[in-house]
């Protein structure tokens, strides 16, 4: 059993009580609502009599329906304008914020926190959808809820939960460039395997992890979910405290003061015991991209689709699903293969610094004959101050598409979607079949440097073969 | 109709209606094309759509004399397939709080706890004459006790079983997470007067 670590602290300092079942009922510090998982959530409490214990400690937003070419209500999808009018209806009545389209602070709603400085250590964090993981980067333990976990958060500001194991990801050395958060978690994802992380919280540490900026954390922790761990986290420090000062809901003046001795208390002990560590050589990882079917079927950007005699027996019926659906032959170079769609956005990959990284391939060059390519910001604070920077003009001239902010084609709840048989290349987290919006239409996962290597050549393309020119 | 279920749930009583067939998955129960949708309150209606469509009026749903009934008898595996929440929720708003039949999809049978709805089993030709006595005369009143585990109505009256914990939680009230993490409401109080991040992060006492 872990002891010690940034998990054991927070769980114990929100432990409410044993409940009968051997559950434990666990304080909810931030509960994030979105318009797909807590209308049915908020009918529920009505059914009951019930009300919202804490509306000042539940945030909302609007971000998977939203279309992201205009955004002019009403909605050309009637469904999803009565989604985002009946969210509208809950938080009003029971007066919690909703950061709306055109508010400023609207956006994918693990953008929005972390920015908002809603997000911070030592806090648990939960809403109604599994990237929740992401908000661990700030040292919060975070987990995504079903929706009738959603209608307890509400009603009590609480939920039952058993504890979980800890595993520390253990990342030596230092990434090389070109390769970023991105090709780190899914490198950890491919090793581990999609269910390797089941049952256990992804304590992820080490030299590598120490200098990555709260971006890049927030990459990992997002994708810990995608690696079956529930929740991921990096323990607090100097970065974290430096992003969170100034924010809009950070503390300030005495108590930032208090709250940076206390958040540097909550970071693991040097002496805390883990269920199990893994230790990965972060120089040795190369730019990964997903071939398959699942974001555990990954590959360096040098390497081949995998031979099935090459894979662990347990492995190879899914790799011939993958074969199949996604038309690909075992011995493939995972380079070189053609893509139609470019998509660069999502919680895992939409914020500014991505943008400038895929920026700064595209600066200068152009999105190949017949591809289509398009950045959706993360939140409209992403979308303002990439707009500032002129990064909407280098995607522009480059012959990109720049959208409103959304959630996008990360799934197919919006008109962003492939068609037919589409191949894209998407900085997001899910490469399932259908995932993208078409029944038969595929994904191939890799960084948004790396997506828009892809957009300029039109097939998967090592980005570090492409020369920089950040400042031009 | 009654309200939903609430508080401890001893017995369950009404008049009862069959769904005959093994297997009935939970996309019979519930069509995919319903789920997507902002509240559950339309599902009643919706409860085996498309079985009811292609009846026209003879699905016992839909039969005058089954209207109003509380207490759904099944067969074999019933609500098997998706683990969708709104099978049940469709059934609960058509107006069921109680099955009884020959076995249960998993799933299923906890997505029913959660709400209250005991799934109860017996024999499988005890489950047929259940179904017949039911068919007999619809009007009859009956008795599902949770404390006895006997399904009755005057003069007859069939063995039902539960396992010990879904039973107990049933019969408790324990079942009703909500109202579990409500009962702590004084703790969670107590707990937010010393949470660091909502006192100005003066240290927890
Ligand atoms: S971007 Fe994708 S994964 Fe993230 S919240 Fe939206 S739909 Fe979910």
């Amino acid at each position: 059993m872990s002891s010690g670590t940034l998990y054991d602290k927070v769980w114990d300092l929100h432990r409410v009580t044993d409940l009968p079942g051997g559950s434990t009922q666990l304080f909810v510090g931030l509960h994030l609502i979105h318009e797909v998982t807590s209308p049915q959530a908020f009918a529920a409490l009505r059914d009951k009599g019930l009300t919202v214990r804490c509306p000042e400690r539940t945030v909302a937003t609007v971000d998977h329906i939203v279309p992201t070419i205009s955004q002019q209500r009403p909605f050309e999808d009637p469904l999803a304008e009565e989604m985002l009018s009946t969210l509208e209806r809950n938080c009003a009545e029971h007066g919690i914020v909703l950061n709306g389209l055109g508010s400023g602070r609207q956006g994918i709603v693990h953008v929005i926190a972390p920015e908002l400085g809603l997000t911070q250590p030592g806090m648990t964090v939960a809403c109604g959808d599994s990237h929740t993981s992401t908000h661990g980067a700030f040292g919060a333990i975070a987990f995504g809820i079903g929706t009738s976990q959603v209608r307890d958060v509400l009603a009590s500001q609480s939920l039952a939960m058993n504890k979980l194991k800890v595993r520390r990801i253990q990342v030596n050395g230092q990434l090389t460039e070109g390769v970023s958060a991105k090709d780190l978690v899914l490198h950890v994802i491919r090793t581990l395997g999609v269910k390797g992380g089941v049952g256990y919280a992804y304590e992820f540490a080490g030299p590598a992890i120490e200098v990555l900026s709260m971006e890049e954390r927030m990459t990992l922790c997002n994708m810990a979910i995608e690696g079956g761990a529930r929740c991921g986290y990096v323990n607090p420090d100097q970065i974290t405290f430096d992003y969170l000062n100034g924010r809009v809901h950070a503390p300030s003046g005495d108590d930032w003061d208090r709250a940076v001795t206390w958040w540097s208390s909550l970071a693991s002990d040097a002496d805390a015991v883990v269920d199990d560590e893994v230790v990965f050589d972060a120089s040795a990882i190369a730019p990964t991209v997903t071939w398959g079917i699942t974001p555990g079927q990954g590959l360096g950007i040098d390497e081949s689709i995998p031979m099935p005699e090459s894979l662990e027996v347990g492995e190879r019926p899914m790799a011939e699903e993958a074969y199949k659906y996604m038309d690909l032959q075992p011995g493939t170079p995972i380079a070189g293969v053609p893509v139609d769609v470019c998509f660069i956005g999502s919680c895992t990959n939409g914020r500014l610094s991505d943008l400038r990284a895929a920026a700064a391939v595209a600066r200068g060059r152009q999105v190949a004959d017949g591809i289509r390519a398009f950045v959706v910001p993360g939140s409209e604070q992403v979308a303002k101050a990439a707009e500032e920077e002129g990064l909407d003009q280098v995607f522009r001239a480059a012959g990109f598409e720049w959208r409103e902010p959304g959630c996008s084609m990360c799934l197919a709840m919006n008109p962003d979607r492939l068609e037919g048989r589409q191949i894209s290349a998407s900085s997001s987290n899910r490469n399932f079949k259908g995932r993208q919006g078409s029944a038969s239409g595929r994904t191939l996962l890799m960084s948004p440097a790396m997506v828009a290597a892809a957009a300029v050549h039109g097939r998967v393309t090592d980005v570090r073969s492409l020369s920089l020119q950040p400042d031009l | 109709m009654a309200d939903f279920p609430s508080g401890p749930i001893q017995r369950v009583e009404g008049r009862a209606l069959v769904v005959a067939g093994e297997d009935i998955d939970t996309d019979r129960i519930i069509p995919a094309r319903f789920l997507k949708c902002v509240s559950f309150d339309a599902l009643g209606e919706q409860a085996f759509a498309d079985d009811r469509k292609e009846l026209e009026g003879a699905h016992p749903f839909d039969q005058p004399q089954f209207q109003g009934a509380s207490i759904l008898v099944v067969n074999g595996n019933f609500g098997c397939g998706s683990s969708r929440e709104h099978a049940p929720q469709a059934l609960m708003r058509w107006g069921i709080r109680a099955v009884v039949g020959v076995s249960f999809a998993e799933i299923f049978f906890g997505n029913c706890l959660a709400l209250g709805i005991p799934c109860t089993t017996a024999a499988p030709d005890q489950v047929l004459s259940i179904q017949a006595a039911i068919q007999a005369d619809p009007s009859r009143a009956w008795t599902l006790d949770l404390e006895v585990m006997k399904f009755s109505a005057e003069g007859e009256s069939w063995t039902v079983s539960l396992a010990d914990g879904p039973g107990e939680m049933l019969r408790s009230g324990r079942w009703d997470a909500t109202s579990q993490l409500l009962a702590n409401g004084p703790q969670v109080d107590a707990l937010m007067e010393h949470m660091p991040y909502l006192n100005g992060f003066r240290p927890a006492i």
